[in-house]
């Protein structure tokens, strides 16, 4: 059922074998273009540089790690995730914790780092619109995206709950740094659901994935939506009339995890070390527009000033956006997700 | 007499054999039933009785009972499914009494095309139904080219576009029983009815219709067991908004901690499912026993 891409970089191994001949590490991601860009950016490199042999394969999240730690057959040693789905499989007890004495984390942004995964690539939950139909001044606040008066048109809106309630809140005339603060009841959860609420006449799709939300806009299907500022990057690239804000946005990181008991715990420390490197992450936004996790990656030269404007974790655009709160995740996604469902199903 | 019993003894031996003999041919396909369907269908009883702490609880179930979502998500799936059924069976048993009229020849080819969509995948029927029926979808350019309305109108990303895209897949899994049905009645039925003084349309009602009814009804019951757990149609064409127990079984396993919080949507789909099954073979039976009164 899962493809297995087995990625052996033989002449690397060959070239080292004296000081890496056994290493090896499997790394699970999520496939597509994202892992593409992983693979050619991080790990093929790393492991020609280390010697180190990488296994990739594709994943189905966090409920397979939590199916192989919970059977006791951890085959998986570092998986990528997303920030929020990590902070809970934390708080369940099926990832390792992360050694910052192999692991170095000196140059990161350190909200993009928790105890048990490492970022690895910053992304942005934007609001995208039409320019067809708004032209270059579209909305500028989420308060603009609620607003069907000025800006009329159908709405596009995520389908989960994850990223789905701080727009709500800021329309609402919350400031970006209460948003977490007022969100920390239920009471607060529902401030947002009912914001939502408002807006649910005009929203004609809930949308459930990321291929989703560039299909909604190339296609002309809504003339605003929610999403991810890659995904409307490249959506642009083939053709879609659209464009997107940084302002307000919310800023949001993908990770590095080590499952519980995985076989190579060791070598993936250090295998995450190596990836995180400048050097490593200052490719990345080649093959996909998604930013660096370590600041010093902007310091190579390798990202130039134009390709950094448009990368979520520039510093500009970084102090734009309200920073994901992971803790709250942690301790509410389930709670506001039943919540959310009876908004949606109602 | 004796040559007589031992004759008896000798057929009651071959029939124990042939018995112990089916039993042996059909003892692997029970046996297959028992592991890929017994055990674990027990198994996910046994499941959604353990909650997030690793005990026995009943939280998964206490859960369905507070959010009122659940209850919602069973009604949009029997809702679903009953109205595609329905929607199968206006569409379907017309085309199959047309396909079943016409001579051999036509009516294979006819079956062909009724077939030809289920060597296509779903997953790209679906999307095909998208394409056409999106705000500037084929259909939508078209109906306001040819000036039949003047807006585009909303008919994907809801119900409509999730019906339309069901009864499409659904249609061939009732065209076929209820053409073999048809098929099987033999037509001098309807002349004798005729012959008898009965009206094309008393005859069709008294004797050809409920002699239809076994094809119709394990089609319509088909095609409503396969609704209920229908996952892609309704994920992509319901917009978000048309959510089945399929989908929230999903949710329920990448957001809770425990398996139990999906496996007692699946059992409570399960028994509805049953329930409504039962209550529907009671009708039917009655129904027929009517039919026979007459």
């Amino acid at each position: 059922m899962k493809t297995r891409t087995l990625l052996t970089i033989s002449a690397a191994i060959m070239a080292t074998s004296a000081f890496a001949q056994d290493k090896s590490v499997t790394i699970a991601s999520w496939g597509g273009s994202y892992q593409e860009a992983q693979s050619k950016a991080l790990f093929e490199p790393a492991a020609a540089n280390t010697g180190v042999e990488v296994k990739q394969e594709t994943y189905g999240g966090m409920s397979d790690v939590r199916l192989q730690v919970s059977s006791g057959q951890v085959t998986l040693d570092i998986v990528a995730s997303g920030s929020g789905s990590a902070a809970r499989a934390a708080a369940e007890g099926l990832l390792e914790k992360l050694d910052f004495d192999v692991i170095d984390v000196s140059t990161f942004y350190p909200s993009l780092y928790t105890d048990y995964c490492l970022g690895g690539d910053v992304f942005s939950t934007v609001y995208a619109w039409n320019t067809e139909t708004f032209g270059d001044n579209g909305p500028q606040s989420w308060a603009d995206f609620w607003d069907v008066e000025k800006f009329p048109g159908t709405r596009a809106y995520r389908g989960a709950v994850a990223g789905a309630l701080e727009p709500a809140l800021m329309a609402d005339g919350v400031a970006p740094e209460d948003v977490y603060s007022v969100l920390d009841s239920e009471d607060g959860i529902e401030r947002a659901i009912d914001k939502i609420r408002e807006l649910k006449s005009d929203i004609a799709v809930f949308w459930t994935s990321g291929a989703q939300q560039a299909q909604l806009m190339k296609d002309g299907e809504v003339d605003m939506t929610t999403g991810w500022n890659g995904r409307f990057d490249n959506a642009a690239k083939d053709g879609a009339m659209v464009k997107y804000s940084f302002n307000q946005a919310l800023l949001d990181y993908d990770c590095f995890a080590i499952p519980k008991g995985a076989p190579n715990r060791d070598t993936a420390m250090e295998f995450l070390n190596e990836i995180s490197k400048p050097e490593y992450q200052d490719d990345l936004p080649k093959y996909i527009t998604y930013g660096p996790t370590n600041k010093a990656a902007y310091d190579t030269g390798e990202i130039t000033a134009a390709v950094a404007a448009g990368l979520p974790s520039s510093p500009e655009n970084a102090a734009l956006q309200l920073p994901v709160s992971l803790d709250w995740y942690a301790k509410w996604e389930t709670i506001a997700a039943e919540m959310y469902q009876e908004m949606l199903t109602e | 007499m004796q040559a007589v019993r031992i004759n008896e003894a000798g057929l009651a031996r071959d029939e124990w054999f042939e018995r112990l003999k089916l039993f042996g041919l059909g003892s692997p396909a029970m046996l297959l039933i028992l592991i890929i369907l017994v055990v674990p269908v027990g198994w996910l009883f046994y499941v959604s009785f353990i909650g997030a702490d690793g005990t026995f609880s009943l939280e998964n179930y206490e859960r369905m009972l507070k959010r009122k979502s659940y209850a919602r998500i069973f009604q949009t799936t029997f809702e679903v499914s009953f109205l595609t059924t329905g929607l199968c069976i206006l569409i379907g048993y017309p085309l199959a009494y047309f396909i079943s009229g016409l001579p051999n020849r036509i009516a294979n080819l006819c079956l062909i095309t009724v077939l030809l969509p289920f060597w296509t995948s779903l997953l790209v029927r679906t999307y095909a139904w998208l394409v056409l029926l999106q705000k500037r979808g084929l259909v939508n350019e078209w109906a306001m080219s040819l000036g039949l309305w003047d807006e585009p109108i909303k008919i994907v990303h809801n119900m409509t576009g999730t019906l339309i895209g069901m009864v499409h897949i659904m249609l061939p899994f009732l065209i076929l029983p209820v053409y073999g049905a048809m098929r099987a009645i033999d037509r001098d039925l309807m002349k004798a009815a005729s012959n008898l003084g009965a009206s094309p349309r008393r005859a069709f009602w008294t004797v050809f219709f409920p002699l239809t009814l076994p094809g119709l009804f394990a089609g319509s019951l088909m095609v409503f067991i396969l609704c209920l757990g229908f996952f892609v149609t309704p994920a992509v064409l319901g917009g978000g908004k048309v959510i089945m127990v399929s989908m929230k079984i999903v949710s329920n396993i990448e957001l809770f901690v425990n398996w139990g919080a999906a496996s007692a949507l699946g059992v409570v789909l399960l028994v509805a499912t049953v329930a409504i099954l039962w209550v529907a073979s009671r009708f039917l039976n009655l129904e027929r026993m009517t039919g026979g009164g007459h």
